[in-house]
């Protein structure tokens, strides 16, 4: 029981009264968590805390750190031989398709050139890595070690080598927290590839499942449809790819057909994640225009 | 105000609060996630109670800030459910200390259902209510720890007095 090792001394006049101390800082909560929810007036205050906290995920990483660099200093040569020939077959195969990617980015600048629509291509990309701890067990989040101080904002696209992953929610100093896509709360516009329907891909809060809810019945759409980011959020770019349709059920009487989709990107196996800086397509202003009549001339930057 | 409280030093607070803290998001399989007790409110209920000196209504404050801070919450959210465990913890202090172990636990699983509920409520108030039944378990958990967690930390007050 706690008696036995508590003090005994009287509690009288040990500073302020509780009932003002509870009032105070009630009052104080209240405050903190409307100016943290309308409108993030407290993001630099999180920055700055985040600080504070990150020496605890650093603990808490250790154990899994020390795991890998022992599982990787061990590793057998014949497996490591293996995984070599895996990934120069893999990377022999992404150069192909680079190829063909690469002809393909070409055309595409040639033909907005035509249209005179000059949509940014230029992205810069960083690897982050998600930092192994528990955020909220009901929510879809991860943490991420890259941070403010990575030129990390808020409401960044997140992708991983399938697809588009989440978005950053919250910015340390050298941490974020991510939401997936998957989360109850997130949603993400996205046009059916084949035919280029507009619709919205919420979360539903389970593992493998996004819902569209609002396609009509009439809407052409088909199991194994792919789903790609619409881009119409001004979030995430046009053109990534969010999941394939895995279930579409039409009943006559409704307005809007059941529609489920599997993410593509591997929200539960990832260690790696892509952070994503896209240039804003800007909207054709008349200098924009005159600037891309000469295109011949300036060779188009890559990367 | 004196650094220590009879035999209880800020020091050993301390670093009971941080060992929570890193149990807190440790990551575990998804069924012990969802069960996880709330071992820093344990902690801030036990401190409360048998150091009430150190550990007011500022501490407990602190302890649910530093809980939103690491879990992506709301900030303010459980710092403002902590704060009204600790009141009530603080209001009968002098009663719950004296409480059989059994009747200790059923004041604590009230209080962790408080919290709870607070939180459940302010969720639902920020807008994204979590409505499920399985958000109940960790209050159950938590209650079944406290005379862990009160044999633990009585022990470790008592060896080193």
């Amino acid at each position: 029981m706690v008696t036995l090792s508590s003090d005994s001394r009287p509690i009288i006049g040990r500073g302020p009264p509780l009932g003002a101390g509870l009032f105070f800082l009630g009052i104080v909560s209240v405050v903190v968590m409307v100016l943290d929810h309308r409108g993030g007036y407290l993001d630099t205050a999180r920055l700055w805390m985040s600080a504070a906290a990150s020496p605890i995920y650093a603990v808490v990483q250790t154990p899994y750190q020390a795991w890998n660099w022992l599982t990787g200093s061990f590793a057998d040569r014949s497996r490591l031989r293996t995984e070599n020939e895996q990934l120069t077959e893999q990377l022999r195969v992404a150069r192909t398709k680079l190829l063909r990617f690469d002809a393909l980015t070409e055309e595409n600048r040639r033909l907005r050139e035509i249209r005179e629509a000059s949509a940014g291509v230029s992205e810069r990309t960083l690897i982050a890595e998600i930092i192994n701890v528990s955020v909220q067990p009901f929510r879809h989040m991860v943490v991420i070690n890259k941070g403010a101080d990575d030129g990390v904002f808020r409401g960044q696209p997140v992708l991983d080598a399938f697809g588009v992953v989440g978005q950053v929610m919250q910015v340390g100093k050298s941490t974020a927290t991510v939401i997936l896509i998957t989360d109850a709360e997130h949603a993400v516009p996205v046009r059916v590839n084949r035919n280029g329907i507009r619709s919205i891909a919420m979360g539903t809060g389970e593992d493998a499942k996004l819902s569209l809810p609002y396609l009509t019945v009439e809407s052409d759409v088909r199991r194994g449809d792919l789903l790609v980011s619409s881009g119409l959020d001004e979030i995430f770019p046009a053109g990534y790819p969010v999941g394939t349709v895995t279930k579409v059920e039409r009943n006559a009487t409704d307005t809007f057909a059941l529609v489920e989709a599997r993410p593509l990107a591997r929200l539960d196996r990832d260690r790696e994640v892509l952070l994503l800086w896209a240039d804003k397509p800007k909207v054709p202003a008349p200098e924009a225009a005159i600037e891309a009549e000469k295109p011949a001339a300036t060779p188009a930057v890559k990367q | 105000m004196s650094v220590s409280d009879g035999r209880i030093s800020r020091l050993r607070v301390t670093v009971t609060v941080i060992i929570a803290l890193i149990l807190a998001v440790l990551p575990l399989p998804r069924w012990m996630d969802i069960a996880r007790p709330y071992l820093l409110l344990l902690l801030v209920i036990y401190w409360s109670l048998s150091a009430p000196r150190i550990a007011g209504l500022m501490f407990a404050w602190l302890c649910g800030m530093a809980i939103d801070l690491l879990k992506g919450t709301t900030l303010g959210q459980h710092a403002l459910a902590f704060l009204l465990v600790s009141f009530l913890t603080h209001k009968f202090q002098l009663r719950i200390r004296i409480f059989p172990l059994s009747q200790q636990t059923m004041t604590v699983l009230f209080l962790v259902f408080l919290y709870e509920g607070l939180v459940w409520y302010t969720d639902g108030v920020l807008g994204h209510p979590v409505t499920t039944l399985a958000r109940w378990i960790p209050v159950l958990t938590s209650a079944l720890l406290w005379p862990v967690v009160v044999g633990i930390l009585d022990t470790w007050n008592r060896r080193s007095r």
